[in-house]
């Protein structure tokens, strides 16, 4: 990783230093335990990288080398991610969708981490993760359907190399990993990505997985979006260091700390990292800081247990404000380019939801369908009970 | 045709996956350089090396998650839990995904992929070395549940098991993996999952059970027609998930008394699920006597000491069979 990346403010880690002695450098990987070495040990620094600030102004020394369609493109879907949230929001309390995670305010990260990947790289996702979705190829309608209860909508797309997102915090970050150590066993050149919260970082499969893939260098980056809030718990009570990046350094895992809010700066980041993964360097970890401004769910009430005042400096964080008025600034986008293209992505979610409305069909006959590759005799017992039962109820 | 423990015909079996198809891969704790604490895997990381004989971190469910995994990539992990008492540490990725990740995705990502692990009594072990709780996985939908009880069949079974697209749970009934030497032949072998055999002819009562119980059921069956003219019908499970049902319905309509013996847990048990369905398909009217079941009781496994006292007996089942025969 380039030397000179901007500290964010909430990043001074400086490890204790003994000064009675030479600190050492952390080998890697550990010798075995010979004599006892008693001369402290220097971690190292978590590098911190932001290269388009709050206010919108660029770190001249971190010029991305992005083309302007690939900026243009990223932006699109950062606006078409945060169209489909608002839709899905409006859907929900209009009763026309289940329970679902929005994704307000987090576009930096969900897109950031996807935009490198190539058809032959995996993603395994969270809940919390539609723009990401969308990008890898997922349509907006197939979202709609699986958000809406129909088993349909979870398989993923013929030719997305995705597994379905994860429910139960951090379940699948072990999978993930597993299809990292398949890559590696078979040569394949490519990567895989998993994002989980600062909540899901606190489960043991997910240390486990960081400990697998180290042990097994396996070409997997993890992302962990730490956008503060675990449903009702603040990362204070979630972690005793604020500095979750901090955690991939204890396993062997490369580590750094990205300001979510800024496209450029994970785009740098998730692009160097599934780098390292496809030439065999190994795992990194990316902490993507960022704010959860909305729900966790839409089952959930914040003002229950948040001021929701503390959302209000977060707004002027925006990752889409942000990127935007660079994009304008420096000429990649006209001044009005940004409400036409948030029209159009009204439209693209309209139209999505008009698909979905139409062809969403729930298919109570084949729910035992799917379980074994060939039913075994009992359940075909159980299944052939159940047909009946639809058939007395007169489902068709 | 040559003589093999049950530890040397698993071997076998996995020698011959492993040999015989590249996807397949071994992992787990201590399986590599050490063979395993048992010497299941002994000597396959020499011959296939450490990326196909993988000596996994020392974490359970890192493994099952992990095997899921290379599962969704192709592969066809054979996992080893040390002891199947550590299998709890895996729960959440074999509930989460290894059962369910094929229905989950509509058959897009099937899970071929076994947990191979070593379960039950009468080795005098340390807690949590010896429990049996098969009926956990049996509950799972999504799994098939496979228990051998012999050097023979526990090599086909397991040759089965790794061939089959759906994930297996593989438990070894560690009490016999040295007990004894069958006959294992040196062509491979496999057995079809899901179906019981009939391990003995007989006309007064039936006895199901499976696994390492197999062996004091037969010395009872043995005892009961030489002592006391009581011709018992053996009958081996094999399969705890798909339960051969009709195997079982056969032959109690046919005897009219039925004896169940297992090691785990009463409750909720395997027995339970088989007199339920005895019940349920028309073995009632049949019945000359009540069902009886012989398990571990509800409490958890005792401290060696006492182990011989919790588990079930050849004299147990004798005098169950008895208590039947005079029922009525």
């Amino acid at each position: 990783m380039a030397v000179g990346y901007t500290a964010l403010p909430m990043s001074e880690t400086e490890p204790p230093i003994d000064a009675s002695t030479q600190p050492r450098e952390a080998a890697s990987p550990p010798p075995p335990p010979g004599e006892f070495d008693p001369r402290s040990i220097d971690l190292g620094r978590v590098e911190c990288l932001q290269i388009l600030n709050e206010r919108g102004e660029l770190d001249e020394g971190l010029t991305p080398d992005f083309s302007d369609d690939d900026l243009r493109r990223v932006h699109r879907a950062m606006v078409l991610s945060r169209a489909f949230d608002a839709r899905m929001l409006a859907m929900q309390r209009q009763g026309q969708m289940g329970t679902f995670a929005p994704n307000i305010g987090q576009e930096a990260c969900m897109i950031g981490q996807v935009w490198p990947l190539g058809p032959s790289d995996w993603f395994s996702p969270s809940y919390r993760a539609f723009g990401a979705q969308i990008w890898r190829g997922w349509s907006m309608e197939r979202l709609m359907t699986l958000w809406a209860g129909y088993h349909e909508g979870f398989p993923p797309p013929e030719g997305v190399n995705d597994l379905p997102f994860s429910i139960v915090i951090g379940s699948h970050v072990l999978p993930a990993t597993g299809i990292a150590m398949g890559m590696r066993r078979a040569a394949d050149p490519h990567c895989v990505v998993v994002n989980f919260g600062d909540g899901a970082f606190s489960q043991g499969a997910v240390a486990e997985a960081l400990n697998f893939a180290a042990v097994e260098k396996a070409p997997v980056v993890f992302v962990c979006e730490n956008n503060g809030w675990a449903i009702s718990t603040p990362l204070a009570k979630q972690a005793g260091s604020d500095l979750l990046a901090a955690r991939g350094v204890g396993y062997g895992v490369h580590a750094i700390r990205v300001d979510g809010n800024d496209i450029l700066a994970m785009m740098t980041a998730m692009g160097e990292a599934c780098e390292r993964a496809r030439r065999g360097e190994g795992p990194t970890l990316v902490e993507a800081v960022t704010f959860r401004m909305s729900l966790h769910t839409t089952a959930d009430d914040p003002t229950v247990y948040r001021d929701e005042s503390i959302v209000e400096p977060w707004k002027s964080r925006c990752p889409i404000k942000r990127f935007e008025s660079w994009l304008v600034r420096t000429g990649r986008l006209d001044p009005t380019d940004g409400d036409r293209i948030r029209a159009a992505c009204e439209e693209e979610v309209l139209e999505a939801r008009a698909r979905f409305r139409s062809n969403a069909q729930a298919k109570p006959r084949e729910a035992f369908d799917h379980l074994y590759q060939s039913i075994p005799p009992e359940l075909e017992a159980q299944r052939m009970e159940y047909l009946r039962r639809l058939d007395r109820k007169g489902v068709e | 045709m040559p003589q093999r423990t049950m530890v040397e015909a698993l071997n076998l079996a996995l020698d011959e996956a492993l040999g015989g198809d590249d996807q397949v891969c071994l992992m787990g704790q201590d399986i590599g350089v050490n063979g395993g604490v048992f010497r299941v895997t002994k000597d396959l990381q020499a011959k296939y090396g450490e990326d196909r004989v993988m000596d996994s971190p020392l974490a359970e469910c890192g493994i099952i998650g992990t095997a899921v995994g290379m599962a969704v990539y192709g592969m066809k992990p054979v996992a080893e839990i040390q002891f199947s008492g550590f299998t709890m540490q895996a729960f959440d990725q074999i509930e989460q995904n290894m059962a369910r990740l094929r229905n989950r995705t509509q058959g897009r990502f099937p899970i071929q992929m076994v947990m191979r692990t070593p379960y039950g009594g009468g080795i005098r072990a340390v807690e949590h070395h010896s429990e049996s709780r098969e009926a956990y996985w049996a509950h799972t939908p999504g799994l098939k549940v496979v228990i051998p009880s012999g050097p023979r069949n526990a090599r086909a079974l397991l040759a089965a098991s790794i061939q089959d697209p759906d994930p297996v749970v593989f438990y070894e009934p560690k009490s016999i993996y040295r007990a004894f030497r069958e006959d294992v032949p040196d062509e491979p072998e496999q057995m079809e999952l899901g179906k019981a055999e009939v391990a003995r002819s007989g006309s007064d009562v039936t006895i199901i059970s499976y696994g390492a119980m197999m062996r004091p059921v037969r010395e009872a069956a043995d005892d009961l027609a030489e002592l006391h003219g009581i011709e018992s019908e053996l009958i081996d499970l094999l399969s705890i998930s798909p339960i051969d049902t009709d195997t079982l319905l056969t032959s109690v309509t046919r005897t009219g008394r039925c004896i169940i013996v297992h090691e785990g847990h009463q409750t909720c048990g395997v027995g339970a699920e088989i007199a339920a369905r005895l019940a349920e398909g028309g073995a009632f009217q049949y019945l000359l006597a009540p069902i009886r079941r012989l398990t571990a009781a509800d409490i958890p496994f005792p401290y060696f000491q006492i182990e011989q006292h919790f588990l079930p007996d050849a004299d147990d089942v004798v005098a169950a069979a008895r208590e039947l025969m005079e029922w009525t």
